[in-house]
């Protein structure tokens, strides 16, 4: 598919003297050091990437380290040094003023770190902004603003000023007026950063929630590695104005590109980052109602050194049976019924659970059981594998299983235990 | 003692004499005089409109104006005021110098408002214009009265034009000021989502700078009336020829009466139009703020007395 943007070798120097710069950094000068010796100011260096449609694009970096400048030659606020931005076909860093401003009129809009709502205009005169420009006349102007805030819930406070708002509502209005003009891509510089983290966390739901709805290409904007994490599809962590590593969180969180990035990733919340699918096998099952099934499942488990087995029926999960009871039943009985062993309230997880939300599931100490949406069994996940990936080990190792399989085995299953301790509890 | 005019002589004030008398009003009395004619128009309309409509519905007009913008106190005072004004018998030259004064202003914001805009749209034109501004305003007024009389003549028109030469550059610096303080952030918005340079200054700049233009109406206004006696030195009438007749004849009944309908009417105008840039809560300085804030310390203490009893 073609990129929604294409970015291609963009630079940024403020000064007076910007193509001496430029010779400068291209010849390997580092920032500091152009400063030092010509006064110019590098913003961007030689930037380079491409965002789907339809996907977030999230650049991650300290203060200073140029994102505001990049998004900005997005829209043409700040025209690059030199460099190519491709919004499908249109170079923005080189097309005709008038060209520019259809552009902005039409495919792109802004929302601002500080809001920069009207304060002379009412909120819904805010939001029609984009479409007064355009142009459109008050009576579908009004409709379309309402509609806007209705999508962020605010249409109760179309007719207040911004000022009457607080932060948080108020970047509704900002969010709202960036999507009043319907527009293709929607550039974002630090929206949720002047929130506090309660009123964040609300407003990050909220956009992916609108997101699922309107598929927009996001630019977004953050220096708060977190959000990038949980926004991003794609994400860059941009350094004294290049990028230095662009990826999924995952691959950047698994694989940082350099200590820069390492020291970012390190005290990250892994398992907001991850999810299940990230530490999924392939499952080993047994049909419930296959002949031999015992002896199957058994043999099954030796092959692959596991101590559990999922049982399916008709690959919808039936349950679960561990290698202990069933060694001990078909030794002792010589019963081969696996209904009789089989743990039937099993964790079960769909691919997207964040691994932090495995914690539960796993304490139980039997792997959890992935399905899809019509609840077929599609994968498993050892407990050891959610735990090697949140500690950050290389999740290639393969772990080794012969130890733990006696320990685990002896273990009595987590069932029995949670009803030992609740019977335990009770005469107390 | 040697000094230095003992060698060098510099004939500064023939030179100017030539200049005026030989290059600019033989060449350009022309323009000159064709640069009244707006003026004359619109002083003509104002002054006859004034002078038509008769002095109760005025009084009322004004008091209710003043009321709807400046509240009760001012509305109160103008009412007062005005009644004074008449029964002092300066009702006509008070017609009089009103006109002038806002035909002048009318031009002051003609000219300075589009201008204080071109100045914060282009640092280029500020560098010229912030310069002419500082000279205008260093000039004693005087000094300009004689080449405005060669240029113009005398009379309300060639007054006119001193006053509005006097009081321009309040209009024109604030103007360029409340635009250029338009938050960055927002001109960006308005940028980002495609406003033309129009678009731009119609939505946001002027709206957002409308209290700051205001006040420097108000300044303007108070400039203007500061002239009015200046004025009448070069032929314009009103209240400023009361005073300066008065002064003349050594007459200080006629000086003192002309004097007092002048401050009861700065008083008037001051009030109504700071308020209407105040609307939105912005306090200027101004020539009269001493009077005002004697005017309402007594406000304060009527609505105190009036508190009492309830
Ligand atoms: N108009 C300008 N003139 C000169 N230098 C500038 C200008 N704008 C930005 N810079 C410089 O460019 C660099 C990048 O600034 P930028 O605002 O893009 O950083 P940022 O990553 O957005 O930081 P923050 O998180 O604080 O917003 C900084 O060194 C800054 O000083
Ligand atoms: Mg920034």
């Amino acid at each position: 598919m073609k990129p929604k943007i294409r970015v291609e070798g963009v630079y940024k120097i403020f000064g007076e003297d910007p193509k001496g710069a430029l010779d400068a950094l291209k010849s390997g000068k580092s920032k500091i050091e152009i400063f030092e010796e010509t006064g110019q100011t590098v913003g961007v260096q030689d930037v380079s990437f491409e965002v789907g449609e339809g996907e977030i694009f999230v650049v991650m970096g300290l203060s200073g380290s140029g994102k505001s400048t990049l998004v900005r030659t997005f829209n043409g606020l700040i025209p690059p040094t030199s460099g190519k931005i491709l919004i499908d076909d249109d170079d923005v860093a080189s097309c005709s003023a008038e060209r520019l401003r259809k552009i902005r009129r039409e495919k792109i809009t802004m929302v601002f770190q500080h809001f920069a709502l009207f304060p002379h205009k009412t909120v819904a005169e805010n939001v029609a902004y984009g479409l007064k420009i355009k142009g459109e006349g008050a009576a579908s102007r009004r409709k379309k603003a309402l509609a806007a805030l209705e999508q962020v819930g605010l249409a109760a406070y179309a007719d207040s000023l911004p000022g009457e708002l607080s932060g948080g509502m108020q970047q509704r209005v900002g969010l709202a007026r960036g999507l009043a003009t319907d527009p293709q891509v929607l550039l974002m510089d630090e929206p949720f950063g002047a929130l506090d983290p309660l009123i964040r966390r609300e407003m990050q739901d909220e956009l992916l929630h609108l997101q699922k709805i309107l598929k927009k290409t996001i630019i977004f904007i953050t220096h708060d590695l977190n959000e990038a994490l949980l926004l991003g599809d794609k994400i860059a962590i941009m350094k004294d104005g290049r990028f230095v590593q662009v990826g999924t969180a995952q691959e950047i969180v698994d694989n940082p590109a350099d200590d820069y990035v390492a020291a970012f990733v390190a005290d990250i919340d892994r398992g907001r980052v991850f999810e299940a699918s990230h530490v999924v096998a392939d499952p080993v099952t047994v049909e419930q109602h296959e002949k031999g099934a015992a002896e199957k499942a058994l043999q099954l488990m030796e092959e692959h050194n596991r101590n559990a087995l999922y049982v399916v029926d008709d690959q919808k999960v039936a349950g679960l049976v561990t290698y202990q009871e069933l060694a001990v039943a078909a030794r002792e009985e010589g019963r081969t019924d696996l209904a009789e062993v089989m743990v039937t309230d099993v964790p079960v997880v769909d691919q997207d659970t964040p691994l932090n939300e495995l914690y539960g599931a796993a304490s139980a100490g039997h792997p959890i059981a992935v399905t899809d949406k019509r609840g077929r069994l599609t994968g498993v996940i050892e407990v050891e594998a959610v735990f090697s990936q949140l500690s950050g080990d290389a999740s290639e190792d393969e772990y080794e299983d012969e130890d733990e399989a006696t320990e685990d085995g002896s273990t009595p299953p987590a069932e029995e235990k949670a009803t030992d301790t609740a019977q335990g509890g009770t005469p107390r | 003692m040697i000094s230095p005019a003992d060698f060098v002589q510099i004939p500064l004030d023939d030179w100017v004499n030539s200049f005026v008398r030989d290059f600019l009003v033989p060449n350009f009395r022309p323009a000159f005089r064709a640069m009244q004619v707006p003026i004359t128009e619109v002083l003509a309309r104002i002054d006859s409109f004034f002078h038509w409509l008769p002095m109760l519905v005025f009084t009322v007009g004004l008091t209710l104006i003043a009321d709807r913008t400046a509240g009760r106190g001012v509305a109160l005072f103008t009412l007062v005021a005005l009644i004074f004004i008449d029964m002092i018998g300066l009702w006509a030259e008070t017609m009089t110098t009103l006109s002038m004064i806002l035909t002048s202003v009318f031009f002051c914001a003609v000219i300075g408002i589009p201008l204080g805009i071109w100045s914060a749209r282009s640092d280029r034109v500020l560098l010229v214009v912030r310069p002419i501004l500082d000279i205008m305003q260093t000039i004693p007024s005087f000094v300009y009265l004689v080449p405005i009389v060669m240029l113009f003549g005398v009379g309300m028109v060639p007054g006119i034009i001193a006053t509005i030469i006097f009081a321009l550059p309040p209009i024109i610096r604030l103007t360029n000021l409340g635009i250029r303080n338009v938050r960055a952030d927002l001109i960006e918005a308005a940028e980002a989502f495609g406003s033309t340079r129009w678009q731009m200054l119609w939505e946001v700049q002027l709206p957002l700078a409308l209290r700051t233009i205001m006040a420097g109406l108000n300044q303007t206004l108070m400039l203007a009336l500061s002239m009015v006696v200046i004025a009448a030195l070069i032929g314009a009438g009103g209240l400023g020829l009361t005073v300066y007749t008065g002064l003349g004849r050594l007459n200080v009944g006629a000086a003192t009466t002309g004097g007092i309908g002048i401050v009861l009417l700065a008083i008037i105008l001051d009030r109504i139009t700071q308020s209407l840039g105040e609307k939105k809560g912005v306090q200027t300085p101004s020539l009269w703020q001493s009077l005002r804030s004697l005017f309402s310390a007594g406000k304060a203490d009527a609505g105190a007395q009036s508190g009492k009893p309830a």
